[in-house]
């Protein structure tokens, strides 16, 4: 182990620039697909907020008893797809409804009765903020005899949800494709290391070194390479992020970095490619002289 | 110690074919492979140290069959050979003692042993006093002792040399060529690959000679049947 970690350091000592080359495209392969990653993870996260949003809304009939409204919310808030239920009186609507809509003030001012129905406000769990899970417990509301209407939008639910889907399968796609040219550039850089050493691989064989010694400095060099590629990525990545945010302005939009997990997640990656990448190009030579 | 059992090697390109090819070199035997370029001795010398497979026929090398050998066993092989080049085949960015340690180190000998047994190879070919110089801070004939005290550190029974005088001038060459002699006397079998002919008539060392992949000329008489 002592004799493979020396080669490996007098191999980054003797090329030091073949070396930080393939660190840099290394680390450029990732930081590519960290920031697309990045985007990804906000797009999502955006996303994630405005399916927050999606609600049913049950109006209620004028003069429906009290206990019949509380045993129908414990009942409804008991349904699988429900997060939460809010009772809004007719006076909260209407109190609501003076702040909210502002160019009604002075109308909803000089009312004499309330117009407005008192309602249940159905949360949904993550999961259930779809178009057909909203249907679903809309029309399971409708069946309540003292249930006038049930809204949720219909139509700008099944838009977020064509849109959450297509992202789903543009930033798998994509994201795919950001990995595949990851893994290219790194196995070009790592059979540019082994080709150099081409020279002391021939005479490594000749004295009888056997092909497991030869190919491990190769494989902690490629790690290394990885890992060091990897950090440097998520430096370019932290870098670009917290010039965005504050070329953006931080209270604009609650943008997100890649938490502590995908970070490891991301050296991890990087070490690995380095890995397999030396793995591939020295089996190949192996094989081939 | 080396058996050729009806070998024939070919190539697509043609040159340095075998055809039929049988000889034995017994422990301890001072062998010449002479012959025009292409006519076959490097190819020999490739299927001794298992660079090449025959395409057909056995080759034996210290009980060993070269073309049966699994991947795992060739630098078992290896490691009974020693091997020299016309181009040292050196690493230049390592001193001569660490090139000479190299060979140990890849073979996993205990790093203990490794200092003692450079300094007695590097000895054995009169270079103690330049173990940190590097290649290039060394002649042509110097930088050759160095790869016969790589060749030399594992105690091979087995020293293949091919064309190692190719690249040296005459003063040089003599002090390689007596030091490989030296080498013999001690009772390691050496092959030696070469076009000086000055060399080979100096000595009363067994010649094969090489013609278009065959044996032409056998100074043992009886190719294939002496010293059995």
């Amino acid at each position: 182990m002592r004799l493979v970690t020396r080669e490996v350091l007098l191999s980054f000592r003797r090329t030091p620039l073949l070396s930080s080359l393939s660190v840099a495209a290394i680390a450029f392969a990732l930081f590519t697909t960290g920031l697309y990653f990045l985007v990804s993870l906000n797009f999502r996260s955006a996303l994630e907020g405005l399916a927050e949003r999606v609600e049913v809304v049950a109006f209620l009939m004028r003069g429906t008893p009290a206990e019949s409204v509380t045993l129908a919310s414990q009942d409804i808030a008991a349904f699988p797809e429900v997060e939460s239920v809010d009772f809004v009186s007719e006076d909260q609507a209407l109190a609501r409804a003076r702040v909210e809509l502002e160019e009604f003030r002075e109308a909803y001012q000089d009312l004499a009765t309330n117009p407005l129905p008192a309602s249940l406000e159905i949360r949904l769990k993550p999961p259930y903020r779809t178009a057909e899970a909203a249907g679903a417990v809309a029309d399971r509301l409708a069946g309540y005899p003292f249930i006038s209407d049930v809204r949720f939008g219909r139509d700008w639910v099944q838009r977020l949800d064509r849109i959450r889907r297509l992202a789903t399968v543009v930033q798998l796609v994509i994201g795919l494709a950001f990995a595949l040219v990851a893994v290219a550039t790194i196995g070009v850089t790592i059979r540019l290391t082994v080709l150099q050493r081409a020279r002391e691989i021939a005479i490594m064989r000749l004295v009888g070194a056997t092909n497991a010694f030869i190919r491990s400095p190769f494989l902690l060099e490629g790690a290394l390479k990885g890992l060091l590629g990897g950090v440097l990525a998520l430096l370019l990545c932290w870098a670009s992020f917290s010039a965005f945010r504050t070329g953006l302005g931080a209270e604009l939009v609650d943008l997100q970095f890649f938490s502590g997990g995908e970070m490891l997640l991301m050296a991890g990656f990087g070490t690995l490619l380095g890995l397999v990448g030396s793995l591939l190009s020295v089996g190949r030579h192996l094989k081939a002289v | 110690m080396i058996r050729f059992a009806r070998v024939t090697k070919t190539y697509s390109s043609g040159t340095g074919a075998l055809r039929d090819v049988s000889f034995h070199v017994p422990k301890g035997q001072f062998v010449f492979l002479t012959g025009h370029s292409g006519a076959g001795k490097s190819t020999i010398l490739s299927l001794i140290s298992a660079h090449e497979a025959p395409t057909s026929g056995e080759v034996r090398v210290a009980g060993l069959n070269v073309h049966t050998l699994g991947a795992g066993e060739v630098p078992k092989l290896r490691r009974r050979l020693g091997i020299v080049f016309q181009d040292f085949r050196l690493l230049e960015y390592r001193t001569a003692e660490e090139n000479v340690a190299f060979a140990l180190e890849v073979t996993g000998v205990p790093e203990r042993m490794i200092p003692g047994r450079v300094t007695r190879a590097l000895t054995q070919v009169g270079l103690a006093g330049k173990a940190r110089a590097y290649p290039h801070e060394m002649s042509g004939g110097e930088q050759q002792r160095v790869a016969i005290a790589r060749a030399l550190v594992n105690d091979p029974p087995i020293i293949l040399a091919d064309e190692p005088t190719g690249n040296l001038d005459e003063r040089a060459t003599k002090g390689v060529f007596q030091l490989l002699r030296d080498i013999n006397a001690g009772g390691t079998s050496v092959i030696m690959a070469t076009h000086n002919l000055d060399l080979v008539r100096e000595t009363h060392y067994r010649v094969l000679e090489l013609k278009q992949g065959e044996i032409v000329y056998d100074s043992a008489d009886e190719p294939g049947e002496e010293d059995l």
